[in-house]
């Protein structure tokens, strides 16, 4: 077994610099790596080209990094939840490349399995397509759409073993595994560490392959965006 | 009488069909889900990672783990499964998805969409809506038949930037049923009480009508 723990949220993202390309796994706040955000916010680095579909809310998640001007670029597909995001793009602060959710996705996951690029229906005929190579298959047009690698990919999984392997839980799984398989230094936080053998190897989502360091997270609190219930009949 | 946006959810469910996997987008398609009808069996797909999407949770069992593309709280069916955003836009685009639901801003008679960026404006971006409308075979756009300002939102040419191009099948506003035929709207019902005219009226876009139009059965 080669043991991937690190012992608290500074060891994880020792190495982070200026100027880097983040991956960020998460769908709006579900599945977000709260504690390496933390720490992110901390850090003090900036000129950041930050890779995940959302970006957060205000005072949550990547919104954390915004506040800070820490973030020079983002990559997403939908940006639509958070007042100073709209403020620093539309006062060019802040660079921001919208793309579709499904070809984020995939180029994520090309990224990580080696595949420099790929042909996509999605976005052809509209502005996304501009400037991209087109190709019919099968009479139909697609566009060429590049990978994504990151210096770095911060993802959240449920548990997580000593050797990497991670579980994710509901709808939190998300974008963390293709971001885990993007990342040169793909960073694990968990709710709950455990020793290897312990979880069943047929369960696992992501391979420990994928994984440099995992650390157990704290105080997580998994904010809800939109809490919407029903009432008893 | 026009239909609220309930009612246009319910006519869309009329067009659910038993073994369908449906995509529901956020806004009026998600109301589609209260309607669909006795004795069909169908399963939503929500492109943040589930299949068999259940209705909103009771108080006090909201979960933050499960959540749909919309971002708000909800339950799983017997037999949902969880899986990651490649997986689930693979699903979309290997067309595994017998249907879609979407709303829009403009439709153009081509079957041209718009629902993502208002130039000038704040843009949020287009989610999962690009892949969405890029590789379904049968969308149907949910929407009102005019906007806020009273302009016709079923036009000749969209005038904001495309979400997909000529790939909408079916419309159902508030006031008809259409379908894109041939580069044209081609009325198929009209709402309870809503005449011709009036459709006609709120359509700038070619209208095709033949024979008697029957009102929409809700």
């Amino acid at each position: 077994m080669i043991n991937k723990v690190v012992n608290s949220v500074e060891e994880a993202i020792d190495g982070v610099a200026d100027d880097m390309t983040f991956m960020l796994g998460g769908f709006g706040l579900c599945g977000i790596p709260e504690n390496s955000i933390g720490a992110l916010s901390q850090s003090g680095i900036k000129g950041l080209t930050c890779i995940s579909n959302n970006a957060g809310v205000d005072d949550f998640g990547l919104g954390l990094l915004l506040q800070n001007h820490q973030i020079k670029k983002m990559i997403s597909s939908y940006v639509g939840e958070n007042a100073e995001f709209e403020r620093q793009m539309l006062s060019g602060e802040l660079e921001v490349n919208l793309i579709p959710q499904g070809s984020l996705a995939e180029r994520c996951r090309a990224g990580g399995a080696g595949i420099p690029a790929f042909f996509t229906p999605a976005g052809y005929g509209t502005e996304v397509a501009e400037g991209k190579e087109v190709r019919e298959f099968n009479g139909k047009p697609h566009i060429l759409e590049l990978a994504l690698t990151a210096d770095f990919a911060f993802v959240k999984a449920w548990k997580g073993d000593a050797a990497g392997n991670l579980i994710f839980k509901g709808t939190a799984r998300n974008f963390n595994p293709m971001m885990a398989m993007a990342g040169k230094i793909t960073v694990a936080e968990v709710e709950e560490l455990v020793p290897a053998g312990t979880l069943d190897p047929a369960q696992i989502h992501t391979p420990g392959i994928f994984v440099q360091r995992i650390f157990q997270g704290k105080y997580y609190e998994k904010r809800i965006e939109q809490r919407t219930v029903r009432t008893k009949e | 009488m026009a239909l609220d946006k309930n009612g246009i959810a319910q006519r869309i469910a009329q067009e659910l069909q038993d073994g369908f996997y449906v995509n529901l987008g956020i806004g009026i398609p998600t109301l589609v889900a209260n309607y669909i009808p006795k004795g069909i069996d169908v399963e939503f797909q929500s492109e943040n990672g589930i299949l068999g999407m259940g209705p909103f949770p009771f108080e006090g069992y909201e979960d933050a783990d499960l959540i749909n593309a919309g971002k708000q709280t909800i339950t799983t069916m017997p037999g949902a499964v969880f899986f990651d955003s490649a997986i689930s836009f693979s699903m979309i685009r290997g067309q595994h998805v017998q249907l879609t639901v979407l709303g829009a801003m403009e439709v153009a008679q081509n079957g041209d969409i718009a629902n993502w960026k208002i130039p000038g404006k704040m843009v949020k971006g287009m989610g999962g809506a690009m892949d969405l409308v890029a590789s379904a075979e049968n969308i149907i756009v949910a929407m009102m038949h005019t906007n806020k300002k009273g302009e016709s939102k079923l036009l000749k040419e969209c005038s904001l930037p495309l979400t997909g191009a000529s790939c909408v099948t079916k419309i159902v506003t508030n006031l008809a049923v259409l379908e894109v035929v041939d580069g044209s709207f081609k009325l198929l019902e009209r709402a309870p009480a809503v005449s011709v005219s009036e459709i006609q009226n709120a359509t700038e876009g070619d209208l095709i009508i033949e024979g008697d139009i029957p009102e929409m059965k809700l």
